[in-house]
């Protein structure tokens, strides 16, 4: 299988176990373990673990959500000042989990090449 | 190279992380409050209503029966197990409100908010919020009974708050970035004194010293009269006092009279904090039961100050209003009584001027030094070091104000007399009512009641009714605490108080019926000083008109009432301004909103535009005259409505009708004719920017959530008419709190309802979902089931089960 597959999937699953003992940041250290574990190429190393923990928050906070309504959902994407739009708040909320767990794996890739000799 | 990038790359990641886990102003930790697993999202849940709970602490089972309205029934074996039960759910609905508001009463908001509520919290502290609760907490321990039961509230909500992880903390702990911390009896002692200062913390002796001091004692007088010309008090004219064998506290030798200048007070409670309760007779009512009624008018916020339950145990079953945090029923009924409570307004508040040796550790006291005790407030502030407030403390009580606040007197100051600060076993009194069966067992639980002083109103199902004015009052010297009292004289201080037996009630008037509207509690002829501190003067005649005019009452007559929008503060002033307004000097707009007003019936209905026009109006002319109290570097409270209405009408050429500002002598006459332009120009404006001026527009009542009416979880634009000083109290965001109607059947049938929901999560359908049908004027029959099993209106059971130590 493509690396960039494996390591979608391996973000994915170690994001959801670490996530059962640790806080938000769990994203972080399981995106700099796959890259540290999966190593990626260029663009990759950041896109494949955002793409990854967008799509799962993402999905994650929809289901949450639409279980309720979106009630809650509403009220913040209020609070928040985007005007009671929930898909913008569903997004916000996966660029959030991306972009931190994209640059976790860039620290993680980095890591990585300690173990390489170049 | 490598390390270069090694350390770049970390140097961004833990940068990310840092910022999305710090919050910034008002802004949260946006990692922490958007990501699915703990945040925000997680709190998009309906309430759990069914299985089975371990609780520790429990002795027995405890069933809780939802209804629709997921009002919990609660029945459990015990008064332990009922009030453990009763924290536990509260907690479950309404923790963060709970917790935070003891937070505010303690002077703690630093802790949450940072230093932006260091002012509010000092004033708390000086105010001696935590030294009142010290003190409640002293005397609860002295009666193990009542302390056993409070504890036993707290071990509720504690095994709440003990179920809870990060991610199911509600969401304004996930909003401000903190924790929940442990219920405990001194948390309810705070509570307490939430309430006290609610009720019971409002005075203006300051403002009448200033205003004294500028004015003199015979304008004074006229403007500030104890009785105003007609008086419908609490209890009725008639009542006979020669029972009574204690006198008033005599007047003191020689008065020495403190005529200070002062700048600045404390914050006041809400002015139209108040509410109002009545009950009539099994010869007025037209079913031949009593029947008992009881709105109070409090801050109309999200989560509501109110949540209803049913509280029972084998002996009784208590079923109403509860204030989260306090333990049994406030404002409900159980299977053979009613009750309910208006504010009692009561003078509980007086002024010492200190005067302090030279390092201010003694104050003068009879000619000698006494010693001034200190208490350290330790204000923890959030991301910053604490700060420390040492408040002196006199046998009067705190000196709040002193060169370290709101005041430059160095070696002076002004100590707080406050009932407040004098404890009590209030909770016993919830307690017993909850359990009372008859007029003495009411009685003997009003005893323990101290503060706030309440009108309490009573209803039985054998057909009795009554109202007592109940609270620990002292037994003033004529005039004692009006103004600025000289705190170093002893005959200043508070000599005693009223005996509680001879506080004013009434039992099964002749006229059929009892009612209390934060008015006079009684006329001249009581033998005991009753200041006018603050004294309504409209509701209560609305009411008692309304039961005179009828000879038999229903339970619909009590919801029409509750809702009558009668505005008869304009009904006494505006038809006499609009007589003598000079038609012929208005211009067009003026005359267009000239016939507005003048075919107006004075009721505020959402639809009308005649209350907004009265409003404004009522403002100009109110502010144009008493332009005498605008006075630089005095803080000054001009006088009532009532006294402001008798004057416009019938001392029209009186000196204060004058506006300083010109030269030329007004009198009343020239006031409504000037207040109606500015009536109208501001009326006008507001148009331009907002549109049509009715009622519904111009008021726009909103329900604000508890922080500062945080707009995404508060309720605006509600449609609903009436205004304060109307029996349908509800302005801005003030009103009918809890509107309850309990006709005293065999078992007791009752209406309630209230405006926001049962469920304190912004993110439940049961957060505000009341309010609709609260606004139109609707109620829901409360279920009052009468064993532990549930009947077609319960939706879902849960159990609460016992758990063993191990």
């Amino acid at each position: 299988m493509n690396k960039n597959i494996i390591n979608f999937i391996a973000t994915i699953i170690i994001a959801y176990l670490l996530s059962l003992f640790m806080d938000w940041y769990s994203v972080m250290v399981a995106s700099s373990l796959t890259a540290l574990l999966i190593p990626l190429k260029r663009f990759a190393v950041f896109f494949v673990p955002f793409l990854a923990i967008f799509v799962f928050w993402l999905i994650y906070s929809f289901i949450l959500g639409s279980n309720n309504d979106f009630i809650l959902g509403k009220r913040i994407a209020e609070l928040l000042d985007l005007q009671g739009n929930i898909y913008l708040l569903l997004t916000i909320t996966g660029l959030v989990g991306g972009i931190s767990s994209g640059i976790a794996a860039i620290f993680g890739k980095q890591l990585s090449t300690l173990n390489t000799k170049t | 190279m490598k390390y270069l990038k090694i350390l770049i790359s970390l140097a961004l990641t833990i940068g990310i992380f840092y910022t999305l886990n710090t919050k910034f102003g008002s802004i949260p930790p946006i990692g922490k409050f958007l990501n699915p697993y703990s945040g925000v999202w997680q709190n998009e849940t309906d309430e759990s209503l069914s299985g089975e709970v371990l609780i520790k602490g429990l002795k027995n089972k405890v069933t809780v029966h939802y209804d629709e309205q997921i009002i919990p029934h609660a029945f459990a074996q015990n008064e332990e197990d009922l009030y453990l039960t009763q924290g536990y759910l509260t907690a479950k609905h309404r923790l963060w409100q709970m917790d935070f508001q003891t937070y505010a009463a303690a002077g703690r908001l630093s802790e949450i908010l940072g230093e932006k509520a260091l002012n509010y919290d000092r004033q708390e502290r000086r105010r001696g919020m935590g030294y009142g609760a010290d003190q409640a907490v002293k005397v609860m321990k002295e009666n193990p009974e009542t302390f056993k039961l409070v504890q036993a509230y707290a071990n509720g909500v504690n095994a709440y708050i003990n179920q809870l992880t990060p991610e199911s903390y509600p969401v304004e702990y996930k909003l401000l970035d903190y924790k929940p911390e442990p219920w405990s009896v001194n948390k309810t002692a705070l509570l307490l004194m939430y309430m006290t200062k609610m009720l019971a913390g409002a005075d203006s002796d300051m403002q009448y010293t200033n205003a004294l001091r500028l004015f003199g004692k015979d304008r004074f007088d006229m403007l500030f009269p104890d009785f105003f010309d007609i008086t419908d008090p609490v209890i009725p004219k008639e009542t006979d006092w020669s029972f009574i064998d204690v006198p008033q506290t005599p007047l003191p030798a020689n008065q020495q009279i403190v005529l200070d200048t002062i700048r600045e007070v404390i914050d006041q409670p809400n002015p139209d904090n108040g509410s109002n309760n009545w009950a009539i007779s099994k010869e007025k009512s037209a079913t031949g039961n009593t029947i008992l009624a009881n709105d109070p008018h409090l801050g109309l916020n999200l989560p509501s100050i109110w949540f209803v339950m049913q509280l029972s145990t084998p002996n009784h079953k208590a079923f109403g209003a509860t204030i989260p945090g306090a333990l049994g029923i406030i404002s409900g009924f159980n299977e053979h009584i009613a009750w309910g409570e208006t504010n009692a307004t009561r003078d509980v508040i007086d002024w010492y001027k200190i005067e302090f040796n030279e390092d201010r550790s003694k104050y003068k006291f009879d000619g000698e030094w006494k010693d001034a005790r200190i208490r350290v407030e330790d204000i923890k502030i959030k991301g910053k070091e604490s700060y420390k407030d040492t408040v002196l403390y006199t046998h009067h009580g705190p000196v709040v104000y002193d060169k370290n606040f709101k005041s430059d007197m160095e070696l002076a100051g002004y100590a707080m007399k406050w009932i407040g600060h004098m404890g009590g076993n209030n909770q016993r009194t919830f307690i017993d009512l909850n359990k009372a069966k008859n007029y003495d067992q009411y009685t003997k639980a009003l005893q323990y009641w101290n503060a706030p002083a309440q009108n309490f109103v009573f209803a039985s199902v054998k057909g009795d009714i009554a109202l007592w004015i109940q609270g620990k009052l002292p037994n003033k010297w004529e005039g004692q605490g009006k103004f600025v009292m000289d705190g170093s004289v002893s005959e200043n201080d508070w000599q005693g108080f009223i005996p509680q037996k001879y506080n004013a009630h009434s039992k099964n008037p002749e006229r059929g019926f009892v009612s209390s509207a934060n008015q006079h509690p009684v006329d001249e002829n009581y033998p005991y000083f009753v200041f006018n501190d603050r004294f309504e003067t409209y509701r209560n005649r609305v009411i008692n008109d309304y039961f005179n005019s009828k000879e038999k009452i229903s339970v619909d007559d009590f919801k029409a009432l509750h809702n009558n929008n009668y505005n008869l503060k304009a009904a006494e002033l505006m038809p006499y301004m609009l007589d003598n307004i000079d038609t012929s000097k208005l211009n067009e707009a003026e005359k267009e909103v000239y016939n507005e007003a003048k075919s107006w019936q004075f009721n505020n209905d959402i639809n009308e535009v005649g209350p907004s026009i009265w409003r404004e109006w009522w403002k100009a002319v109110y502010n144009l005259t008493w332009d005498e109290f605008d006075v630089e570097d005095s803080v000054m409270k001009s006088p009532f409505a009532y006294q402001t209405i008798h004057m416009l009408k019938n001392n029209g050429d009186n000196e204060f009708m004058d506006i300083v500002d010109t030269p030329e002598k007004e009198t009343s006459k020239d006031l409504f004719q000037l207040s109606f332009s500015e009536a109208v120009t501001s009326l006008n404006n507001w148009k331009n920017e907002n549109g049509d001026y009715n009622w519904y527009n111009y008021k726009a009542t909103y329900a604000g959530h508890l922080l500062q009416a945080l707009p995404a979880f508060s309720v605006f634009n509600i449609p609903v008419g009436g205004d304060r000083n109307i029996v349908n109290a509800t302005s801005e965001n003030h009103g009918p709190s809890w509107r309850m109607i309990v006709e005293m059947t065999s078992p007791p049938t009752a209406l309630g309802i209230y405006p926001g929901g049962q469920s304190g999560n912004p993110g439940s359908k049961y957060y505000d979902n009341f309010i609709d049908e609260w606004a139109e004027g609707s109620y829901h029959e409360l279920n009052f089931l009468q064993s532990n099993k549930a009947t077609d209106k319960i939706i879902g059971s849960q159990i609460l089960k016992p758990i063993s130590n191990e």
